[in-house]
């Protein structure tokens, strides 16, 4: 039973719009449907991947964010320089809980900040002997870094410094890939497009031109693609494909190197978990090198089976017998899991608004905890990303794009779900309204959520979240009755 | 006296830098308090007051310096002929950096270092050739200079040019005290050429202030990185730019430009014959169409 009709829904759709002024009240329109999941296509009902409007609060980063914070940020064993002023750099520095395996500031350098700091000098004549000078001295006093980005800030492109030149000099200088990444935060209407630069330089740069010829393959060798490393998300995912009989050769890019990027032209098939934000390099491989790419759900038990199954699909029976006995493995946690918390949890409503991807894939690892997913929404999905979403949810649930922060705040207290899972810019709201709040970017600093050893941390946290019995002392002692 | 300040701009190579600088010599000559700032990276709108070749400009010591913030102002001011305060913004060389971001940059440091408060009489800015961004609009922005003098001659493009920097003085006009306070005409010797700037003056709602003959001792004295106010204060051509220099003393004469439309411009032209009327019908055809075209012509003749 939906905890909203579609009339209802769509009610509040035409509440929270009533309060734009009308031009802005029509663009907002588009971005905001009551699902009907016999649709088979999102395009005539929603609206994505556009500027944001003025005067409207939104979540949504930068082109920067989305290569240096989300593709290249997690390379572990490359130098990310920041170029440009230093804020860029140091506000987006070790905050995205992308775990790694190495010695910080010998071998990995992911929670380091690496900036050019710009000052006014570097705008009017140029950063570009800044950065040759940079490069020499993070060559000099990392020698162990196996390669170098160049992620660019807005003043980079204003003032059109040649970073491709500088990059190609100092690249043959130290023997090493120096990438030049055009991701200056003005480019584009969201992340999405740094995503899309990075994926592109990740192709130009490295597959182009370093692909590890030598590797020895196996017939079972499969990457992990689009896979941070949250909490240690994508550990918990490789040790599943390992057990079934995979070989698991790269992580893109969560405790990553630049040694897996580098030999993934030779895998048999791509596993892609977000496809936002990778679905670029995993088409280019199909399409260059003839790898298939598979798009693979591993947040809770339904979809883990399902996407175990249907990646050993692809390969010989030995893998197939791999998954059922992987499955197998862990249906007693799964058992146990749910005998612990479905009770408590279950017909506990949800509402989501996250990046690219969880919006739909989180969907399931709910619903095996018998909560039901009311609401969802991307910060910077495309109508590929709403195409699977509508599948996912619910029939008169609702749908909304890079929302606006009057429009959440309006969905919510109208429904009052029980759990409200978006990002830290929307935590405190609705904490502060009295509604248990999970951050769901950043796993609010547990994790890891994949896999099955992420389903029990998951459900552990949903419990202590939904059913903390601190929100029933919310009400203050004077105005109780 | 209040303080004036006044910016020259004009068409590239047009000789916005060597009016700016015998003008100004012109004013301290008779005891008007200067000072000069080069809006240019190329930084060669004081030279011929310093006799030098370039000046070291503020974003070049700032960039040696750390900061702009670690100048002072008697880091970049210089005194040349007659006493006139010389300064240079400077900005990268050619195909680096954002020389705009250095024009704002120096003229905020000249206000924050107090370099206005000085009992000046005039200010000149001389800024670079196309108002390519922001950065070299700055002189005409926020109530900096309010006088805009445009220097032309009788050309085409410097003509366009002229209209085009008129429009945007009216852009700031609105919200600010700048006003266009005249065309000074150095002249290129083409027909009719006063008639010629006069009359697009008059479309402007402003007036030729002053029609600045051509003469070699300007160039003469070039090669001597003098002005000729300095170098010969009896030729002839010294005269012409003391009678400049007295006009925009006493002009009174401001207003917010009407830009002319482009087939005003043309039209204006024409009626000059500088540009014949337009030929709908040999728009877009090469040479070999136009030999096509006559021989049909003849052939059905």
């Amino acid at each position: 039973m939906s905890a909203l009709t579609r009339e209802k829904a769509e009610g509040l759709i035409e509440e929270v719009l009533s309060a734009y002024p009308e031009s802005l009240r029509d663009e907002r329109k588009k971005h905001l449907m009551v699902n009907d999941p016999s649709l088979e296509q999102s395009k005539k009902c929603i609206t994505s991947n556009r500027k944001s409007q003025p005067g409207v609060m939104t979540a949504r980063g930068c082109a920067y964010a989305g290569s240096k914070g989300v593709v290249w940020g997690p390379v572990k064993d490359m130098i990310h320089l920041s170029h440009g002023p230093v804020g860029c750099g140091q506000y987006s520095r070790a905050g995205r809980r992308n775990y790694y395996v190495g010695y910080t500031g010998v071998n990995t350098f992911g929670t380091m900040n690496f900036t050019s700091d710009f000052q006014e000098k570097d705008v009017v004549f140029g950063g570009d002997k800044k950065l040759a000078k940079i490069i020499d001295e993070m060559e000099m006093l990392f020698p162990l870094n196996k390669g170098i980005s160049v992620q660019s800030e807005c003043p980079v492109g204003l003032i059109g410094d040649d970073i491709e030149a500088v990059t190609k000099k100092s690249s043959a200088a130290i023997g090493k890939p120096v990438v030049p990444v055009r991701c200056e935060g003005f480019r584009g209407v969201s992340q999405s497009l740094g995503h899309h630069i990075a994926n592109d330089t990740i192709r130009d740069f490295i597959l182009e031109r370093e692909l590890d010829e030598k590797f020895s393959t196996s017939p079972y060798d499969v990457a992990i693609i689009g896979d941070y490393n949250i909490g240690g998300d994508a550990w918990s995912s490789r040790i599943l494909l390992e057990e079934m009989g995979l070989r698991v050769v790269a992580q893109w890019s969560g405790d990553g190197t630049l040694a897996e990027m580098k030999r993934t032209p030779k895998v048999k098939m791509n596993l892609l978990h977000c496809y936002r934000s990778m679905n670029y390099i995993s088409r280019h491989m199909e399409s260059k090198y003839g790898i298939p790419w598979f798009e693979y759900n591993f947040f809770g038990p339904t979809k883990i089976a399902e996407s175990l199954r249907a990646i050993a699909g692809h390969f010989d029976d030995r893998i197939k017998e791999g998954a059922e006995k992987v499955i197998a493995k862990y249906q007693p946690m799964v058992d146990a899991v749910n005998a612990q918390y479905l009770p408590r949890l279950k017909g506990k409503k949800v509402m989501l608004y996250v990046g690219g991807l969880r919006p739909r894939h989180v969907v399931g690892a709910y619903e095996d905890l018998g909560m039901e997913v009311v609401g969802t929404g991307y910060e910077f999905g495309h109508n590929d990303d709403y195409d699977r979403t509508i599948k996912e949810m619910g029939d008169a649930t609702l749908i909304y794009d890079d929302v606006t922060e009057l429009e959440l705040e309006h969905f919510v207290t109208k429904i009052r779900p029980d759990l409200v899972g978006a990002g830290i810019k929307e935590k405190y709201v609705y904490q502060k309204m009295g509604i248990p709040f999970r951050q769901m970017h950043s796993w609010d600093y547990s994790g890891p959520y994949h896999g099955y050893d992420g389903y029990a941390i998951f459900a552990r946290d949903v419990d202590m979240t939904v059913n903390n019995p601190c929100w029933k002392n919310m009400q203050a002692p004077w105005k109780r009755s | 006296m209040a303080l004036r300040q006044c910016a020259i701009y004009g068409k590239g190579g047009i000789g916005k830098s060597t009016t700016t600088q015998n003008l100004v010599a012109g004013l301290a000559e008779a005891g008007n308090k200067v000072m000069i700032v080069g809006c240019d990276p190329k930084a060669d709108s004081t030279r011929l007051i310093l006799h030098a070749k370039a000046q070291d400009t503020i974003m070049s010591l700032a960039a040696e310096a750390g900061s702009v913030e670690d100048l002072e102002l008697e880091d970049v001011l210089k005194a040349g002929f007659s006493g006139i305060r010389c300064v240079e913004s400077g900005g990268p060389e050619p195909g680096v950096g954002c020389a705009g971001r250095g024009v704002i940059t120096a003229i905020n440091f000249l206000e924050e270092e107090g370099a206005y408060e000085e009992d000046l009489d005039f200010v000149f800015y001389d800024v670079l050739g196309d108002v390519v961004c922001g950065g070299f609009a700055m002189p005409i922005r926020q109530n900096k200079a309010q006088e805009i003098y445009i220097v032309v001659s009788g050309e085409m493009m410097a003509m366009y040019a002229a209209n085009n920097i008129c429009k945007g003085i009216v852009k700031y006009a609105n919200s600010g005290s700048v006003r266009l306070a005249g065309l000074i005409c150095n002249s290129r010797n083409t027909d009719r050429e006063d008639e010629l700037i006069g009359a697009l003056a008059a479309r402007l709602g402003s007036h030729m202030i002053h029609f600045v003959p051509r003469d070699n001792v300007v160039q003469r004295a070039e090669i001597r990185r003098m002005t000729v106010i300095e170098y010969d204060p009896m030729a002839k051509q010294a005269d012409e730019y003391r009678s400049l220099a007295n006009k925009i003393v006493n002009n009174k004469n401001l207003v917010v430009p009407t830009p002319l439309t482009m087939d005003e411009l043309e039209d204006l032209m024409m009626e000059f014959g500088m540009m014949d009327e337009e030929d709908v019908n040999i728009i877009g055809k090469t040479a070999a169409q136009e030999r096509q075209l006559i021989q049909m012509v003849a052939a059905g003749a």
